[in-house]
């Protein structure tokens, strides 16, 4: 009788040990591919996403055990309780007030010391610091408009911020509700129509953050991505002073002035514009022109097409072709039209477009 | 009993008598059969709703795919979130309710028989309605800020499967504007709203019943704190649908009116405001949550002690905890809008509030492996799914405490990671409950038990394929995938937790083909369950197996918890069970009492009206899309004149034909039996 109980015993032990060890494998491959996300949360560059990233793990931590304390309560209750062979019936225990108590009161104990800090937090996190330096975020059905009140300058899809200082984003949309989010610099924020929503930025030091609009905001929802460029100060200076400036009116003749043709004759300026330093160029843009990007400075921008190309392994060439041959086919409901363009014309058309640096 | 087969004069037409095959289906105002159908219903929407959800996952199984265009992926997952809560998960609820309330409680039926018929009827027709807009419905690319419209190439952009596409698409939540006539142009986003509105109806007229009936029907000796947690969750369900489904009504003919006549209620460009309709949405959305879970606690509740073979550990703590977490729930809707903008104090006190949550949800698992602890406990599959839904659901939960702390939801919101939190609620949770309901109560259906072992290989399964599917989805969520997506960039390196994904989505499809095999084979091949297959506690395993129409010959008087338990066990000095030495007699004593009643039953008879009434209401919403047709118009005004025409057929019906001459001296005396109180209708049992 002995030993068979005991084989028994054993038996199910080594199933339970072998149940856990493939739980931690597979915990364990959760692991493989932390690298190369780069819209992590888990990487943050600047104080706002660290302070969230510092109530994260604790919480973290306080759930891995309860979920093991739970599960192995589960576990173990199987383990024990299962029946068995000449197992006697059970006692009719119908509770313990005592027992009640406790896991109703540790419970909240735990809770309210989580709570503390997640209170100041939100109070710490909201709102912009006074001297905080503002840009103005607008969102698009699919893009993001970045307007620089102070410097006067107004851009698309890379947001170029000075490292290691606030950044205070005002934000509000032009059409149905949007949501701006750096995981590197801090959480998201709705950008709503009609209305304006703070959100605190910070980048402690030089470097790409990637982003992306993240609420379902219509048919191309997953083609609205977002880029904040860090530049230390004296590269951002120098950013702000080119930006302010107005593109070059190409010579006549050129390949380029061609593609400067195309872009007056072929509709783009109902919707786009170009500043030109020169006098005679700067009634171009149509009055009331429907919003789309500013192209003045169209080649500075690493990214177009709401962030998302030229994509990996592509270049901006070829990646340009495909988008302005048709716009709607890459990305589905886009205002931006197929004009039927040539293939003449689109390369006169690149040709000027990536001279606006 | 000739008298009862005369035509009363008060009825227009015959009055449907059958009570097999198709009609008596179609008239009928039976619980059981109304549960049932109510059943198969859900059920046939949880396939749509899952073939839906796999289309999407063979579309995310690789970076930037175009397996679906990005119209047909946003109708899908629209319609795959709104398949699944309002056509699966609250009807299969409403199915658990409808067959066992009565049963549970001692009745024999519901205490408005045909007003049940009717809101299953409405609940089936708005499901038909609501997916009639894959044939009917259009949709569009939105309209500009200057009515410059957004373009689609020819065939709707990359991908394939694009008529998919002229169905909603604005999301289960139905964000404004982006729900809005402006950027959801096309008639789908209305046969979205109008769908809701008219299932909407069907719960509030169902829950309005299982109150009446529950406060009103028990049997004898049933106190409040002697019903199962099945009656006491389905009362709180009852209560929380009773007064959050007003709000989402108000809201939902709002944007009806925004959509049809232009009220501009949620859009911006008329001076309305999109963040009302957040509020209102999730004023009814949070409840709505617990709606979907507490049906699924209750069935835990009752599977866990049969199994465990011990009373459920602090019975009245799961109560009220069950009730506490209705009454948090009215009050914590804001934490789905925590990135909106809304103000610091309001963050800090919804998120703490959603803290609180935690408490009475810890309470209930606590006293869960209470149950199970110092038991004897048999692995049956009902068991094992019950168990599966402790274990999953506290995972749930726990991501929940981690969405509570405001800043890092700030993170996690609009990612996969809260696509992986509410797949373990309402499917490790709801889902796992149901099926382990399903195993338990098959034997009320049919008098067969299901085949054991595909029930473990449907729950080993689902267990393996859905861990495979959801928690991958925490990683996926944390390292940056945002909800929602048609695509993701192969650089951002989420692709290979997306094939697991994919992989683990299929995995629940063969389970669930594993689970309507044993259903139907089990139907007709099944072992035999006589009266009492579980060894069970409570009372509607007293009833015969199947049930017989009538529920009870002879209505139980219950003397405590676990009535029927008491029946068949006492305890020794230890506390331990003992089964009564005459257990076997008592059980079969039992079953004859209750199978041949000593006098007929009398129960409502079968009616037209209530599939009629409804039939109505469908066309008169379809005429509400149409109204600027002259059709649209006419439409609005027939269903308008079959839905009061029922109406008015309904009122002067009684609900029971021969009712009257049974409280009659003569009538007592034709069908002989002293005991007038057995032959009373189901409405009269809320007298004893």
């Amino acid at each position: 009788m002995m030993p068979s109980r005991m084989g028994r015993f054993r038996q199910r032990f080594s199933r339970l040990v072998a149940l856990i060890g493939a739980l931690l494998l597979l915990g364990a491959c959760s692991l493989i591919g932390i690298e190369d996300a780069p819209l992590t949360t888990f990487d943050p560059a600047g104080p706002f996403a660290e302070q969230i990233d510092g109530l994260f793990w604790p919480v973290f931590w306080i759930a891995v055990v309860v979920f093991i304390l739970v599960q192995g309560a589960i576990l173990v209750a199987i383990f024990l309780f299962r029946d068995r062979e000449g197992a006697k019936e059970a006692k009719q225990l119908h509770g313990s007030p005592k027992l009640e108590v406790l896991w109703t009161v540790v419970p909240a104990l735990i809770l309210a010391v989580i709570a503390v800090p997640t209170t100041a937090a939100v109070f710490e996190l909201t709102g912009c610091d006074s001297d905080a330096m503002v840009i103005e975020v607008i969102g698009h059905q699919w893009w993001f408009e970045y307007h620089y009140p102070d410097a006067g300058i107004d851009t698309a899809n890379v947001m170029v911020v000075p490292a290691g200082k606030e950044i205070c984003a005002k934000m509000t949309s032009e059409d149905v509700i949007h949501n701006f989010w750096i995981p590197a610099l801090n959480g998201k924020r709705y950008l709503v129509p009609g209305q304006t929503t703070l959100l605190r930025l910070q980048a402690d030091e030089p470097g790409e953050f990637s982003g992306a609009c993240a609420e379902f905001c219509g048919l191309s929802h997953s083609l609205m991505r977002a880029r904040v460029v860090a530049l230390d100060q004296a590269d951002y200076d120098a950013w702000v002073a080119d930006q302010q400036k107005g593109a070059t009116l190409p010579a006549e003749g050129s390949d380029v002035y061609d593609g400067y043709q195309v872009f007056l004759s072929k509709g783009c300026t109902q919707c786009h514009t170009a500043r030109f330093d020169d006098e005679s160029a700067s009634q171009i843009v149509a009055e009331g022109a429907f919003g789309g990007p500013d192209l003045t400075h169209f080649a500075s921008r690493g990214t177009f097409a709401g962030a998302t190309l030229p994509e990996e392994g592509e270049t901006r060439e070829v990646a340009l072709k495909r988008w302005l041959a048709n716009p709607p086919n890459v990305k589905p409901g886009s205002f931006m039209p197929n004009l039927a363009l040539t293939e003449q014309e689109i390369d006169s058309l690149i040709a000027w477009l990536e001279s606006n640096t | 009993m000739t008298a009862t087969a005369e035509r009363p004069q008060t009825t227009i037409f015959r009055r449907p008598s059958s009570t097999t095959g198709f009609w008596s289906w179609i008239t009928t105002v039976d619980h059981k059969k109304i549960g049932i159908m109510y059943g198969y219903a859900a059920f046939v929407f949880f396939i749509l709703g899952g073939v839906e959800a796999l289309l999407l996952r063979i579309q995310l199984a690789q970076a930037n795919a175009e397996f679906l265009t990005a119209g047909a992926y946003n109708a899908l997952f629209t319609m795959h979130g709104t398949t699944m809560i309002f056509l699966f998960v609250m009807p299969v609820g409403a199915a658990f309710m409808n067959y066992l309330l009565p049963l549970l409680i001692g009745a024999r039926d519901v205490a408005f028989p045909r007003l049940n018929a009717l809101s299953w009827w409405i609940f089936l027709f708005g499901g038909i309605f609501l997916y009639s807009t894959f044939i009917f419905g259009t949709s569009a690319p939105p309209v500009g800020i200057d009515g410059v419209g957004g373009n689609l190439p020819a065939g709707g952009g990359p991908g394939t499967f694009n008529f998919l596409a002229d169905s909603p698409n604005g999301g289960w939540f139905g964000y404004q504007p982006n729900a809005g006539p402006f950027y959801s142009a096309g008639t789908a986003m209305d046969y979205w709203a109008l769908g809701l509105q008219i299932l909407g109806l069907a719960s509030l007229i169902s829950s309005i019943n299982f109150i009446v009936t529950i406060l009103n029907m028990r049997a004898k000796g049933m106190r409040l704190l002697r019903m199962p947690v099945f009656v006491w969750m389905s009362t709180v369900v009852a209560f929380l649908l009773l007064f959050s489904l007003p709000i989402i009504a108000v809201a939902l003919f709002m944007v009806m009116f925004d959509r049809q006549f232009g009220s501009l209620f949620f859009q911006p460009v008329g001076g309305g405001d999109p963040v009302l309709w957040q509020h209102l949405f999730w004023l009814f959305g949070h409840p709505e949550v617990y709606v979907l879970i507490l049906p699924a606690m209750g069935i835990v509740s009752e599977v866990l002690p049969v199994f465990s073979r011990k009373p459920l550990f602090g019975y009245s703590a799961i109560v009220f905890a069950g009730a506490a977490i209705g009454f948090l729930g009215f009050g914590v809707w804001a934490h789905h809008m925590l990135a909106s903008g809304i103000t610091p104090v309001a963050q800090a006190a919804f998120g703490l509030a959603t803290m609180t949550i935690a408490i009475p949800t810890g309470i209930k698992i606590f006293n869960w492996i209470g149950t199970m602890w110092m038991g004897r406990i048999q692995l049956k599959t009902p068991m094992l799914f019950a168990i599966g839904f402790i274990a999953m659901f506290t995972i749930g939960g726990l991501s929940g405490v981690i969405h509570s702390i405001v800043p890092s939801d700030w993170q996690q919101t609009d990612t996969y990671f809260i696509v992986a939190h509410l797949h373990y609620v309402l499917f490790g949770g709801s889902i796992f409950g149901i099926f382990a309901g399903m195993y338990y109560w098959f034997p009320k259906l049919t008098g067969r038990v299901m085949n054991d072992k595909l029930g473990k290989l449907h729950f080993w399964l689902m267990l393996i394929g859905f861990n495979l599917t959801f928690a991958p989805m925490h990683w996926l969520g944390l390292q940056g995938m945002i909800r929602r997506t048609w695509k993701y960039a192969p650089e951002s390196g989420l692709e290979p937790w997306n094939v697991a994904v994919t992989i683990g989505a299929f995995i629940i499809a063969l389970s669930i083909a594993v689970f309507m095999f044993n259903w139907y084979n089990s139907r007709r091949r099944g072992e035999a369950s006589g009266l009492d297959p579980w060894d069970a506690r409570t009372i509607e395993w007293m009833s015969p197996n199947p049930t017989p129409e009538y529920n009870f010959a002879v209505p139980p008087v219950v003397i405590r918890l676990d009535h029927f338990w008491h029946l068949k066990y006492d305890q020794d000095e230890d506390g331990r069970a003992v089964p009564k030495a005459d257990k076997d007699e008592i059980l079969a004593q039992i079953e004859d009492e209750q199978l041949n009643p000593v006098v007929p039953i009398q129960l409502p008879n079968p009616t037209y009206f209530p599939i009629v009434m409804a039939l109505g209401i469908p066309i008169v919403f379809y005429g509400i899309i149409y109204h600027t047709t002259l059709w649209g118009k006419a439409l609005i005004v027939i269903g308008v004149i079959i839905s009061l025409a029922a109406l008015i057929g309904w009122g002067m019906e009684p609900l029971e034909e021969p009712h009257e001459e049974s409280e009659s001296d003569a009538e007592i005396a034709t069908v002989g039996g002293e005991e007038a109180g057995i032959a009373e209708g189901a409405g009269e049992d809320a007298d004893v």
